[in-house]
């Protein structure tokens, strides 16, 4: 059984069709690259699959279980599935330490007093341990985003989505970003990501999905696609982000 | 004109006394108020279509008709309709409602102001909307409707005199009270009218210093 089923999936936004049909398997272990013109579908698709917008049509199953919006035990799925934005969204009220620990806290994942102990392991996974108790605000983006992803693995997440995470950085920083999500794979951790980073889809990813007008086009080994399009559209994707 | 304040100490704790009960207008009808804010911000966001409407008709019946008359009706006219309130609770009742329509407006931009993608964050990681709202939303939301919601609530303390027409013994009424006694019309206005200041000087020192108590993040820019 995959991790993810992601089977013939259709969502539309009143009358536009985003997703067209999506099928897709994502085993445990995979890093699971999507690419894709601006438009696409792939911020849809990462959203429909934790439910932050509902399917139309098909179904989404993580670990055999049926994922929908008013499913009973979303919040238990929620704490499984960890998701980066492109925006960070850190929470600008509440120190480093208290936006990692806050969701293992309420959630009854960790008790209070060891709470610190965990922020700091997840930060010094990202390289940040130092800065436990700066706020946000004073951070870089690429440190925020590193946070971000702390504060993610802090629910020790058994998959991990990552939208565009480092499209928002100054070029200079997100070196740093891809490196922590590089530790990540080596790891083990189950990924799906959507990146502009070919460098990363090429060499990390164990499978490559290129997404076209809310469908996927053409999935495969990430070396081959690349040597080898099938399709004009990959074709002509790939010269474009060259 | 010779000034004599002599004569108004025999009526300090009047003065104290008129004091006290217009805090205690103020603090009840901002608190009730602030409820009925909180409420109506939330479902006007959210609420069913006719829920919203009515809460709109509300706030702009409300924030566009003198609230001398909204005293008046609800002192005057709700007894024929067989609603009896003394003085001071009407007062209160008048007072509420009227912040009320104001906080919602307030709350609901405070709201708005935060971003959708703060509250998916909150959700992504697993918490409840309540934990949401309280947790992630709540603070910063607070903040940016601190200044106006400050003012708002100066105004409202200032506005307690109001209640004074309709015989409720608050601070206003107590100086009417007074100058009828003393015919030392200056004097006794003199008086209310620093007490007045007073007070809101006191409430914005205290908002100042939870400010900097709550609010400690760094802001952008
Ligand atoms: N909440 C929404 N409401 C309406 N249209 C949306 C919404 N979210 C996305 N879309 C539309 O769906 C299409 C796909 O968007 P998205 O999934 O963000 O693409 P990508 O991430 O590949 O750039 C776009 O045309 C976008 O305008
Ligand atoms: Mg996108």
């Amino acid at each position: 059984m995959a991790l993810v089923e992601i089977r013939d999936v259709h969502k539309s936004f009143g009358s536009v069709e985003v997703l067209k049909g999506i099928t897709l398997d994502v085993e445990k272990g995979d890093i699971v690259t999507i690419i894709g013109r601006s438009g696409s579908g792939k911020s849809t698709l990462l959203r429909c699959i934790n439910a932050l917008e509902t399917i139309d049509r098909g179904e989404i199953r993580i670990e055999g279980e049926r994922i929908a919006a008013d499913m009973p035990n979303l919040r238990q799925l929620r704490q499984r599935v960890g998701i980066v934005f492109q925006a960070f969204n850190l929470f600008p009220h509440l120190t480093v330490e208290r936006n990692i620990t806050l969701a293992p806290v309420l959630t009854g994942k960790v008790p209070k007093e060891k709470a610190r102990d965990l922020a700091l392991d997840v930060l010094a996974r990202v390289g940040l341990a130092d800065k436990i108790d700066a706020w946000p605000e004073q951070l870089s983006g690429g440190q925020q985003q590193r946070v971000a992803i702390a504060r993610c693995l802090a629910m020790s997440p058994h998959l991990m989505l990552f939208d565009e995470v480092t499209s928002a950085l100054d070029p200079e920083l997100v070196g740093e970003v891809l490196k922590v999500m590089e530790d990540m794979a080596r790891q083990g951790m189950t990924m799906i990501l959507v990146t502009h980073e070919m460098g990363f889809a090429r060499t990390v990813a164990t499978k490559l999905v290129f997404m076209h007008q809310g469908r996927v086009w053409e999935q495969g080994n990430p070396a081959e696609l690349f040597a080898d399009p099938k399709t004009p559209e990959l074709k002509n994707f790939i010269s474009s982000v060259k | 004109m010779t000034l004599n304040f002599s004569q108004l100490w025999r009526y300090e704790d009047l003065l104290a006394q008129g004091t006290l009960m217009t805090l205690l207008l103020t603090v009840i009808a901002a608190g009730a108020g602030t409820l009925i804010g909180v409420g109506g911000a939330v479902l006007v966001r959210g609420g069913p279509r006719p829920v919203r409407w009515a809460i709109r008709g509300y706030i702009e019946v409300i924030r566009n008709t003198p609230a001398l008359i909204q005293l008046f009706i609800i002192f005057f006219v709700l007894p024929s309709l067989g609603l009896r309130l003394p003085p001071f609770e009407a007062a209160a009742v008048a007072l509420s409602i009227y912040f009320g329509a104001y906080a919602i407006e307030i709350i609901r931009a405070g709201l708005d102001a935060i971003p959708r993608a703060q509250l998916e964050a909150g959700q992504c990681l697993g918490l409840t909307r309540w934990q949401v709202f309280r947790h992630i939303v709540l603070l910063p939301a607070l903040r940016t409707i601190y200044p106006a919601f400050t003012s708002q609530f100066v105004l409202l303390l200032l506005g307690t005199s109001l209640a004074s027409q309709v015989s409720a013994e608050e601070l206003f009424h107590v100086g009417g009270f007074i100058e009828s006694r003393t015919f030392r019309s200056f004097e006794v206005y003199a008086v209310i009218c620093a007490i007045y200041f007073a007070l809101v000087m006191a409430f914005k020192l205290a908002f100042a210093g939870l400010e900097r108590l709550i609010f400690r993040w760094p802001m952008r820019r």
